[in-house]
């Protein structure tokens, strides 16, 4: 049976963004559908009952929901080029304790980082910084989170790189100062095909953001 | 090298109880420590620096931290009885699914129902119920989870069965007359000398809550 991969999505997600890389990465053929989230599509809602959010990845006609199942799901699927996981079951942990990491603490603080002011700002960013410092260390001296090819952390975590830009704007702070290391590992990933082609314009998603915090009453 | 095993954990952690069935499971003999969450141990700190919580498992020194990473884990490592994940890609995907849901929903509704009253305890018992039944939709007429044999999910789940008095006491409700299928679920898993043995006494939790409850000024 041919493959038929159709990824719904939304195109400033990180979390959807994930799934492109992963994707990508596997060299696998997929049709992109853009949802618009205040009009969801019958089969968005049909494929995701539960959560009613994207990335849904379909695969042959069965979905595949959360951002960090669809990788998994591609890795193991097609199992046959760039592994995102290790094969150690040790190193595997680690890989999921890191990603489950950056699921618990960059998507929320960085949110505040444009939704809120004053002494809840300030907590964010720090919060934010000392969350990105942990991650460097992790990160230590390799080329990527993976080794030396990119892994599961590293295609879960460049995602909120082109958020950085609307981050530090917003909250009227830098990350390069704080976190070199980062950056420096940012700038490689975006030096790869499978990334940089699944990541939009960071002043679009900035531009977005500021919509965003128009909708909600945010000056 | 002699397996070393050793499960740091607190008697009434749902997440402590998932590592402990998952080691029951596949027969394999660990050291079981009882932490004081008011005044945690320096191993604990020192394996655990990022979050500070149990469980934790450390298998020959090396820690594992994030319940559902150490089900993985021990599933991955200890492969040759009982997997818990099935084989399947898909499938696998699935069972991360609902681990998932269960993670993002039971606790945090559960918790309301002891913590609070008036309207918002009425929405969190609405809400609970509402998940469990999904779940009985996900069941089916299997009589686990994982097929004919317990899996991920009944592992990731089952935990929180100990917690179920102490909800319907505190909420003044009834889960058994909405949810019939998933109590017998829940029961059948309890036959299990890996669940029975890994679960508190539901009693022992509902007076471990009323402890709680006094301690925030809960009435």
């Amino acid at each position: 049976m041919a493959n038929e991969v159709i990824l719904l999505d939304f195109w400033p997600s990180p979390f959807g963004m994930r799934v492109r890389i992963a994707l990508a990465e596997k060299g696998v053929k997929y049709e992109y559908r853009d949802e618009d989230l205040r009009n969801k599509s019958p089969l968005l809602l049909q494929m995701n009952p539960i959560h009613k959010k994207i990335p849904v990845l379909i695969h042959n006609g069965r979905p595949v929901c959360e951002s960090l199942v669809a990788v998994q799901y591609v890795d193991e699927a097609w199992n046959d080029k760039s592994p995102l996981l290790p094969s150690d079951p040790y190193q595997r942990a680690q890989a999921r304790f890191w990603a489950d990491f950056v699921d618990k603490k960059i998507y929320d603080i960085g949110k505040k980082t444009w939704a809120t002011k004053g002494e809840e700002l300030e907590a964010a960013k720090k919060e934010f910084i000392d969350a990105l410092k942990l991650l460097e260390v992790e990160l230590g001296n390799k080329p990527y989170f993976g080794g030396e090819t990119i892994g599961y952390v590293d295609v879960v975590l460049i995602p909120f790189y082109c958020w950085f830009y609307a981050y530090e704007t917003c909250g009227n702070f830098s990350i390069e100062p704080e976190c070199p290391v980062l950056i420096a590992w940012a700038k490689r990933c975006m030096q790869k095909e499978s990334i940089s082609e699944s990541l939009p314009d960071q002043q679009k998603v900035y531009e977005f953001v500021l919509m965003m915090r128009k909708n909600l009453g945010i000056e | 090298m002699a397996e070393e095993v050793i499960l740091l954990d607190f008697w009434s952690s749902p997440f402590g109880m998932r590592v402990r069935i998952a080691l029951a499971e596949k027969g394999v003999k660990y050291e079981y420590r009882e932490e004081d969450l008011r005044n945690k141990s320096p191993l604990l700190l020192q394996m655990n620096p990022v979050h500070k919580k149990i469980p934790v498992l450390i298998h020959n020194g090396k820690p594992i931290c994030e319940s559902l990473i150490a089900v993985q884990y021990v599933d991955e490592v200890w492969k040759d009885k009982s997997p818990l994940l099935p084989s399947d890609p898909y499938l696998r995907a699935q069972a991360r699914f609902w681990a998932d849901f269960i993670d993002k929903k039971i606790y945090d509704i559960g918790r309301k129902i002891w913590t609070t009253k008036g309207d918002e305890q009425e929405a969190a018992k609405k809400e609970f119920i509402e998940a469990l039944k999904l779940l009985e939709g996900e069941l089916g007429n299997k009589p686990y989870f994982g097929g004919e044999s317990m899996g991920y999910v009944d592992v990731a789940l089952i935990p929180f069965y100990s917690w179920f008095y102490a909800y319907e006491t505190c909420g003044n409700f009834s889960i058994e007359p909405e949810c019939p299928v998933l109590i017998a679920w829940a029961k059948r898993c309890l036959q299990k000398e890996s669940v029975s043995k890994s679960l508190p006494d539901p009693q022992k939790v509902y007076e471990f809550v009323l402890v709680l409850k006094k301690k925030f000024g809960i009435e």
